[in-house]
């Protein structure tokens, strides 16, 4: 199988500046690659680092040290090391992101939230639209809520509008924080139907799980976060 | 690593480098007297890209864009912008007549104070069509269309173009002056704190109506603003000012979400959670 993303000796410590300074690592060493095909897991107890991990290889946060080799464009780039254009560049074409809470932007409906990654890319607004409607049928979303800004949705409304975001374009890396977090049992299965046919198109998918059943349905492996505790790799 | 060393990168690794930048801003300082205005600024602008300055007041962020935007002199250092040609031109050593065509057509300013980028007695219609005719355009029938085209774009319902912006509300001068500066399809466009002074709902509209427009245009904007979340709804890019000088630059929200520098930590943990 191809690999898509190789990440070696990735280190986060915060600096708390409005704390006297005071220094937080987070994680240190982590080493992992993700393949085409499958869906890894970031396993460990809460503030272990696992979101931190995924923020990182999305260029959301800075990392200390280490690389993040993505396949971008047919060549090897360092997320890590990525000037802004180019994070955004990958953002847009190699990595996509499902985040646990959706940022609402006021006034864009829900139906432009889900198709803007693909307005990004140059689709054309209504052939973007059309397959948000796709997925938002698909994730049970009430038809009246499309044209409404998400502000004002549920939790489990809101996250499934930032699914449909995540999951509308063919992006070959896709990394998802806790996507079923808010949702029912119903909906939960859509997202594992979703998450297998990514996988059947050849993406690789990295995500944070903490539903024992949803993990057991999607994960190719579980890759231990504990391992890299950075209070583990100073002792 | 800078835009360049990625460039540079690219080009040992024998990929072309893609486009060039819009604007390279280098060192760029402003001294009063002997109080810094802005200090040993640089950065590259690339086209379509969105770029905000931020800090409190008096960190130098407006000195900048005045200084970017050659409305105020800068004491040392250089701008430089890529033409329509392609050819790179240092700002500073272009005739003024050269420099003020620049302002009327491919770039576009848009002030706090609307009243400062409008003419208030004249018609909204008037305010949009001026600028078409500092561009060449002589035929009163497209000045008017072009502008009631504008006006509809920015919201703005057509049987307002003969009144004149003094008896509009805040936001619909707002409106009117961003439309002003976009019908000559400028490719840069300065804002400085363009939703300052107007209230929330009004500034949300706004917002999205700014970042549907600079999507659909490819514009690339330098915005000024002491507001982070309007940073993070409207730009790609940020550069955070203190003092006249650049303490923290990058991705927005990696700025936002994971400041470094003492300062940034302390503005982005001092935002007011609704």
């Amino acid at each position: 199988m191809n690999t898509l993303l190789v990440a070696s000796e990735v280190k986060k410590t915060f600096v708390m500046h409005m704390r006297g300074g005071v220094e937080l690592p987070v994680v240190a060493n982590v080493s992992f690659s993700l393949k085409g095909g499958a869906c890894a897991v970031l396993g460990g107890p809460s503030g272990v680092g696992k979101s931190s991990i995924l923020k990182m290889l999305y260029g959301n946060y800075g990392c200390d040290g280490g690389q993040i080799l993505v396949r971008h464009h047919g060549r090897h780039v360092d997320v890590a090391s990525a000037s802004p254009r180019l994070v955004l560049e990958i953002r847009r074409d190699t990595i996509g992101y499902v985040s646990q809470f959706l940022r609402a932007v006021p006034r864009v409906s829900a139906l432009d939230v889900a198709a803007e990654p693909l307005l990004i890319r140059g689709v054309e607004r209504e052939a973007a639209r059309e397959q948000a409607r796709g997925l938002f049928t698909e994730l049970n979303l009430p038809e009246k809520l499309w044209s409404l800004p998400p502000a004002t949705f549920s939790g489990g409304e809101q996250q499934r509008v930032n699914i449909a975001r995540g999951f509308i374009t063919d992006h070959p890396i896709l990394l998802l924080d806790e996507p079923t977090a808010s949702l029912d049992a119903a909906n939960r299965e859509v997202v594992i139907g979703l998450i297998a046919s990514k996988k059947a198109e050849g993406a690789a998918l990295l995500g944070i799980f903490h539903d024992t059943d949803v993990r057991n349905a999607v994960a190719d492996h579980v890759i231990d976060v504990s391992a890299f505790a950075a209070g583990k790799a100073a002792a | 690593m800078t835009t360049s060393d990625t460039l540079e990168a690219l080009a040992k690794a024998g990929i072309p480098a893609p486009e060039k930048p819009l604007l390279t801003v280098e060192k760029l300082t402003r001294v009063y007297g002997k109080r810094i205005g802005c200090a040993d600024v640089s950065f590259d602008l690339w086209p379509g890209e969105v770029l905000a300055i931020v800090g409190e007041s008096g960190s130098g962020k407006t000195t900048l864009l005045n200084c970017i935007s050659s409305r105020l002199t800068p004491t040392c250092g250089t701008v430089h912008y890529r033409m329509r040609d392609g050819a790179s031109a240092d700002i500073y050593k272009m005739s003024e007549a050269e420099r003020r065509y620049l302002m009327r057509t491919d770039w576009g300013f848009v002030h706090q104070n609307p009243i400062d980028g409008l003419r208030m007695t004249v018609s909204a219609g008037a305010n949009v069509g001026e600028r078409l005719m500092a561009v060449g355009n002589r035929h009163y029938g497209n000045i008017r269309g072009a502008a009631i085209e504008w006006l509809a774009r920015v919201e703005i319902e057509e049987d307002r173009v003969d009144d004149q912006p003094r008896t509009f509300s805040g936001g619909m001068r707002q409106r009117l002056q961003i439309a002003r500066n976009l019908v000559t399809e400028p490719r840069l466009v300065f804002m400085d704190e363009p939703t300052g002074g107007l209230d929330v709902s009004v500034q949300a509209r706004l917002l999205d109506l700014l970042r549907g427009l600079v999507s659909d245009l490819g514009l690339a904007v330098i915005v000024v603003t002491h507001d982070l979340a309007v940073a993070r709804l409207l730009s790609d890019r940020m550069i955070v000012m203190k003092e006249g000088r650049v303490i923290e630059a990058g991705l927005t929200d990696r700025v936002l979400d994971d400041p470094r520098a003492p300062y940034t930590q302390l503005l982005v943990s001092s935002i007011l959670q609704v």
